[in-house]
């Protein structure tokens, strides 16, 4: 009796994400539709989560007043120089960890017994150092961005391979030439990443340390509407934290494109 | 230039790699250095090139670089080393840069991409080739610079089968043109019997020499048939110094804590 033949079946597939076009889209504005009509029939008070369309009215009585402009200037103003220097000094630091024996055996130690610190209780203290004006919260913005960018930078140094090195060693180019060429392009996803990181921890801080010493700034406006019950003022603030949170992710995004095509 | 080192040992972590290598390698003589996995073949190029400090011995050279040589003693590695964030032609320009005026350097460039047959991939990123093309951009670098001893570091050992012929043959029709003194390490025999003027076989670890074989087969001659059993006897004969050492360094545990020159 012949023996029958049976084919093989297919059991791979699966298991690898594909990408389905305007699907984040359809379901971001699915979620607007469905809060306006809760909010617009009843379902939820107006007190408790006014409806986007009410958000966007306050939003836009804001600008017009000119409030808004206010408060998202003196925010920024600290962002970009709290983000700024402390960005800048944990580069600083985080190469010269990555690149010097002495640095690292000072630094790692240092580093690692400090990051763990909720900086914004350090705030008080910058408080009684620098005032209640805006170096105090600059501080805070810059001690938060800096340890994360140091340890990024580090690491990215620390994920050069040494084969790499070696091999510029062997050209016979000079340590210079050789940290130019070779570790900090190998360092820059590293850098990259610590900055990235680091933007959104200073969003954080800067909300924080607005709530706890400012008049103005998108987080005092945050808790004073909140203070008054004005939950559409309040929600205002929040969607323009997070478009502010999404325009520092885009940039760094497009630096990245840019700075790292070769990946 | 010829190349000579003289007594040279090594240790990593107290375990001795190199137990007094002495070894000349002539003017435009290729040797190949062969022996088991891990027991100091790259640790031994390492030091010939001066990126490791031997505890013990010297390694000389003798006589003048040629005419526009950057950088005399030139590395060409198993792994390629290209900086992925260079093009082709940026991976070539790298050792050049700040010591040729710029006309020169892309002479130069133009000039070992044309022999490399790299030509049309200039602009291409690591990434995008082949193993084959790496390496090949791994040999015009090392070109580039003019060098007078190649240190050939198991640059074959990372590719496969099919394009490892390739680039053997390449590699022998450039060694007719060129007469570059080189260092060639491998644990392939046949490799060894294809590309060598000698071939020094070391023991496992601690590493001596246990034999030096000359290749008798001129190098452009290897691939014709009429040689084929000469070199089969050769590689016969190199197995039968090898295959007791191989074996017992396969049983061997690897050194706890070894930099990555102590293998090979």
């Amino acid at each position: 009796m012949a023996e029958r033949s049976l084919p093989v079946p297919f059991r791979g597939g699966g298991f690898e994400p594909r990408r389905i076009r305007h699907a984040a889209l359809v379901s971001f504005c699915l979620l607007l539709v469905v809060w306006q009509a809760s909010a617009s029939l009843g379902w939820v008070s107006q007190l408790t989560l006014p409806g986007p369309l009410r958000i966007l009215d306050a939003l836009w009585a804001m600008t017009a007043s000119g409030e808004l402009f206010r408060h998202l200037g003196a925010s920024l103003y600290r962002l970009i120089i709290g983000w700024s220097l402390g960005a800048v000094a944990g580069l600083a630091l985080g190469l010269a960890i990555g690149m010097s024996s002495l640095a690292r055996s000072v630094g790692i130690p240092m580093v690692s017994a400090l990051f763990p610190i909720p900086k914004i209780a350090m705030l008080p203290l910058f408080i009684l150092w620098f005032g209640i004006g805006e170096p105090s919260k600059v501080a805070t913005i810059a001690l938060g961005t800096f340890f994360p960018t140091a340890i990024n930078a580090y690491a990215g140094v620390d994920a050069v391979p040494r084969s790499l090195v070696r091999m510029a060693q062997s050209f016979g180019l000079s340590t210079t030439a050789i940290v130019r060429t070779v570790i900090l392009p190998g360092a820059l996803p590293g850098m990259l990443a610590g900055i990235r990181i680091s933007s959104s921890i200073a969003l954080v801080l800067l909300v924080a340390a607005e709530m706890i010493g400012a008049e103005h700034g998108v987080g005092a406006m945050v808790l004073q509407a909140g203070n008054l019950m004005r939950t559409d003022r309040l929600m205002a603030g929040v969607v323009l934290l997070s478009v502010l949170g999404l325009l520092v992710s885009a940039v760094i995004s497009r630096l990245e494109l840019r700075l790292l095509r070769w990946r | 230039m010829r190349l000579e080192a003289r007594g040279i040992r090594h240790r990593y972590a107290g375990l001795e790699v190199l137990g007094g290598i002495d070894l000349a390698v002539e003017e435009g003589e290729t040797v190949a250095v062969l022996g088991p996995s891990g027991c100091g073949k790259s640790t031994f190029l390492g030091i010939a090139g001066g990126l490791l400090q031997p505890e013990a011995g010297t390694v000389v050279t003798t006589g003048a670089p040629p005419q526009g040589c950057l950088n005399p003693l030139t590395y060409v590695f198993q792994d390629f080393a290209l900086l992925p964030w260079r093009t082709v032609e940026g991976n070539i320009a790298l050792p050049l840069e700040g010591r040729l005026e710029p006309q020169e350097r892309a002479a130069r460039i133009d000039e070992v991409l044309a022999r490399i047959g790299l030509a049309d991939f200039r602009n291409a990123w690591p990434r995008q080739l082949s193993g084959g093309m790496r390496q090949r951009v791994g040999i015009a670098r090392a070109l580039a610079v003019r060098p007078a001893i190649l240190l050939m570091d198991e640059p074959l050992s990372a590719l496969d089968a099919q394009t490892r012929e390739l680039l053997l043959e390449e590699f022998v029709a450039l060694r007719a043109m060129e007469r570059l003194t080189t260092i060639w390490i491998t644990h392939n025999l046949e490799e060894a019997v294809r590309v060598a003027d000698r071939i020094c076989v070391l023991s496992r670890r601690p590493a001596r020499i246990k034999a030096v074989l000359r290749v008798d087969v001129p190098a452009s001659e290897r691939g014709q048939p009429r040689h084929a059993a000469t070199l089969r006897g050769l590689q016969e004969q190199l197995w039968a110094l090898i295959a007791d050492e191989v074996r017992a360094a396969d049983r061997e545990l690897e050194p706890e804590h070894a930099p990555e020159a102590a293998h090979g």
